[in-house]
């Protein structure tokens, strides 16, 4: 620790990255500590509650959607609240629960992992966080506002969200400015961290796989996250100022506005699955008491997955009326995305292939991310296929597929971590059984709730429509009670984090015997401040 | 002892400056992207839109061996009480040749209103060999309540039309405009100052002139 008082460091160093390490008494106390914290710790716990708060809404939203197609015909809701769901459902679970857990993920776990004592910007970080809750209070509020909330679906396709959509808009566009934002500062600092803060010795190709995959995930939000602001800012022009950008009465093209979004929204979507890699990939070896197999090809496997993210823009477009050989472009590199997957699964399983596994609740969610994940990969091949997707775009069969890789491999690979990490944080080991039976309620809820979506999917359900054809009851039906089961066995899971931060069986530094990683070195639970001496790194051969 | 993050920093603010050097980088692509489009378009003609002001004739023999089918398509806008009408549906024409087609604008309702007919063309590949002498497209119309108004469409298919093309359909949609940009023509000079201040994103295939 510095000798010198913290005010003279402060005056002597740039405002955005000084107050590190203050000294014990002078920290603020009660509810001003949370706020004013520039702990990386406290702001990755402030990060994932907030996530976890918003996996609760975004659930309830979701499970009023489910609601409404228990059966045909309309029962619950207006079709036009039914769409507010839809949409408010994706846009929370997207940018409010994932996102930002995986970001709460990077901050606690990232400078454990490479032996930093902190973010390297930690006010900036402080900063990010508190934007998510003005974001995210200004999104929920539209639900009040003259004219209900956005119901134009999360992509929120030009001209239905700017000529067609209600006034709220305006509030959502703000929305998602702030939240960029905060995802924008968030990964500046990640980038910042890593690429500075290692340990004495700790090369680049020494870093956990987390690590790799946030860095790489980190530098795919610097590239897109832009795109996203410019496009709703040019939504908010053609709503408020009179452009016409996306208005073809003006001479604008609303086909343009697909191209900028998926530009954004693949990458997007893989913003929200490398860090689940990551995980996985730490977790994996862990419990299979074996070096990751295949290293290297893992991480660039990584990166070309976020190269080739770049290129794959228009899959999402196949019917918009491309050309031919756009089509083909497309379906091709999409399908060239499959291989790197491909290598992740292979190696996941190698590393598996002999192990001494045991099945922690750690484990079993990472087992079921890797088997359900690739599900959601065979579906999305099946999308790729330009013809067959004249077919099934637009039909519950890609509400399957992006289900699959979001819930069962994201969400999944997110508790997961939680499981895992939780002995870190509180000190003490989630409760066996409870987690156990969150686990097997959690996988067939998942299953029975999206995977007969497949079928109706494929006979023809449109999506995003609140009433459906009598073929489809039977799906529909099985889909509703398997959401049920899954929502309310995530009360369970809630119970579980709030008795495991009370009490339970106490946990020692190195809490799981197979992990090697530079986290465990550190007390159970893990001191306010850690690595303040950086430990000296001695490399394992990966 | 040190402090690392004080040790560092530095190096932290160098990542910093190049990763905002970045990211300016990309807000000003994600803007760029939207003349890159306009210009790739135009040059591909793969939005199936036609130039934005009258195109002269190109004078060459018209091909005889080849017929193609001109179809024209006519649609209504949403809260807009007006009426488009094309005398003839589908003709058939041979690359080279002009021909010329009437169309009616008729106000049904009860106000004044000023819409404009934005042409789209399909299949895309044809917007650019079709060359419009004479539209009403290229201006904003205003009609009176009840009003009617029909105008000619001159327009040229020229020959190096791809063969495999063998019909074209040039659809009309109608599209209320503000009021108060009724003009005799929207210019291309770029000088024009009304409502729809951004109206150079507008101007996409203004190239093409002879
Ligand atoms: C092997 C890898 C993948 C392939 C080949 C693939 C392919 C596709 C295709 C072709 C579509 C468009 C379907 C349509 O709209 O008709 C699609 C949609 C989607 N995919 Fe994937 N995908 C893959 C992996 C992923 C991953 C890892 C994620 C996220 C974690 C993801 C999330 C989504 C989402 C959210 C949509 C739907 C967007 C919407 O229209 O609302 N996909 N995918
Ligand atoms: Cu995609």
């Amino acid at each position: 620790m510095a000798s010198l008082p913290p005010k003279h460091r402060l005056q002597s160093s740039a405002a955005d990255s000084a107050a590190t390490g203050q000294h014990e008494h002078h920290r603020p106390r009660g509810l001003m500590r949370w706020v004013l914290t520039t702990n990386h710790k406290e702001i990755g716990t402030l990060y994932l509650i907030f996530s976890l708060t918003m996996f609760l809404i975004g659930g309830v939203f979701a499970l009023v959607v489910r609601a409404e197609l228990f059966q045909p015909g309309l029962q619950l809701v207006q079709p036009e609240f039914f769409n507010q769901m839809t949409t408010m459902h994706g846009l929370i679970m997207v940018f409010g629960a994932v996102m930002p857990a995986f970001v709460g993920l990077a901050n606690w776990m990232v400078p454990l992992q490479i032996g930093a004592p902190d973010m390297a910007l930690p006010r900036l970080n402080n900063f990010s966080f508190w934007l998510l809750p003005i974001a995210f209070t200004l999104m929920l509020s539209t639900l009040f506002m003259p004219g209900g909330a956005p119901n134009f679906g999360w992509t929120f396709y030009a001209p239905l969200s700017t000529t067609y959509a209600p006034p709220s808009t305006t509030f959502f566009i703000l929305s998602l400015h702030i939240a960029g934002i905060s995802s924008i500062l968030g990964a500046i600092n990640i980038i910042a961290t890593i690429l500075n803060l290692r340990a004495p010795g700790m090369r680049m190709m020494d870093m956990t796989l987390f690590v790799w995959t946030w860095l790489i995930t980190a530098f795919l939000l610097i590239a897109v996250m832009p795109v996203l602001a410019g496009v709703v800012t040019m939504m908010l022009m053609d709503i408020n100022f009179g452009t016409s950008f996306f208005n073809a009465g003006g001479g604008g093209d609303p086909v343009l506005f697909q191209h900028l979004f998926w530009f954004f929204g693949h990458p997007e979507v893989y913003i929200m699955i490398l860090p689940a890699f990551g995980i996985v990939s730490v977790i994996i070896p862990t419990f299979a008491r074996k070096r990751l197999f295949g290293y290297a090809s893992m991480v660039y496997a990584t990166a070309s997955i976020a190269i080739l993210s770049f290129l794959v823009w228009a899959h999402h477009m196949f019917v918009v009326g491309l050309p031919l050989v756009a089509e083909l472009f497309f379906m091709y590199s999409t399908m060239l995305i499959a291989v790197p997957t491909g290598v992740k699964v292979f190696n996941w399983i190698t590393t598996l292939f002999r192990g001494s596994i045991s099945f922690e609740p750690a484990m079993l969610f990472a087992i079921a991310f890797v088997v359900l994940f690739t599900i959601g990969g065979f579906s999305g091949l099946m999308l790729a296929i330009s013809p067959a997707d004249f077919q099934y775009h637009d039909t519950y069969f890609v509400v399957a597929h992006f289900h699959y890789v979001l819930v069962p491999g994201a969400v999944f690979s997110i508790m997961a971590a939680v499981y895992y990490w939780l002995p870190k944080w509180t000190g003490h080991y989630p409760h066996l059984r409870l987690s156990q039976w969150h686990f097997w309620l959690s996988v067939i809820g998942v299953n029975l709730t999206f995977f007969p979506m497949h079928f109706s999917g494929l006979a023809g359900m449109p999506r995003r429509i609140p009433d459906y054809s009598l073929q489809f009851a039977d799906f529909n039906m099985v889909s509703s009670i398997g959401a049920f089961m899954f929502g309310l066995s995530q009360l369970l899971f809630v119970v579980i984090v709030i008795m495991c931060v009370r009490g339970g069986k106490t946990a020692p530094a190195k809490a799981w015997d197979g992990a090697e990683d530079l986290e465990w070195t550190v007390p159970s639970p893990a001191p306010l401040h850690t690595f303040e001496h950086p430990p000296q790194y001695r490399p394992v051969e990966h | 002892m040190v402090n690392v993050v004080e040790d560092r920093r530095p190096q932290v603010r160098r990542t910093v400056i190049k990763t905002l050097v970045v990211l300016a980088g990309m807000c000003v692509f994600a803007f760029a992207l939207v003349p890159l489009y306009d210009v790739f378009c135009q040059v591909t003609g793969l939005n199936g839109k036609t130039a934005s002001s009258a195109q002269s004739l190109v004078h060459q023999e018209v091909d005889d061996e080849r017929t193609v089918t001109m179809q024209f398509v006519t649609r209504g806008a949403a809260g807009l009480p007006w009426r488009l009408e094309v005398e003839e549906r589908q003709i058939r024409v041979h690359p080279g040749q002009s021909a010329e087609v009437h169309f009616t604008f008729r106000n049904l309702g009860e106000r004044s209103l000023v819409a404009r007919a934005v042409p789209s063309v399909t299949p895309s590949p044809a917007s650019l060999h079709l060359r419009k002498l004479v539209c009403f497209c290229f201006e904003n119309q205003r009609l009176a309540a009840g009003e009617s108004f029909t105008a000619p469409l001159v327009f040229q298919l020229t020959r190096d039309l791809p063969p495999e093309i063998k019909a074209v359909t040039l659809v009309y949609t109608l599209y209320p405009q503000e009021n108060d940009t009724v003009t005799a023509a929207m210019p291309d000079d770029g000088k024009h100052i009304d409502a729809v201040a951004t109206r150079r994103w507008a101007d996409r295939s203004s190239g093409g002139e002879t």
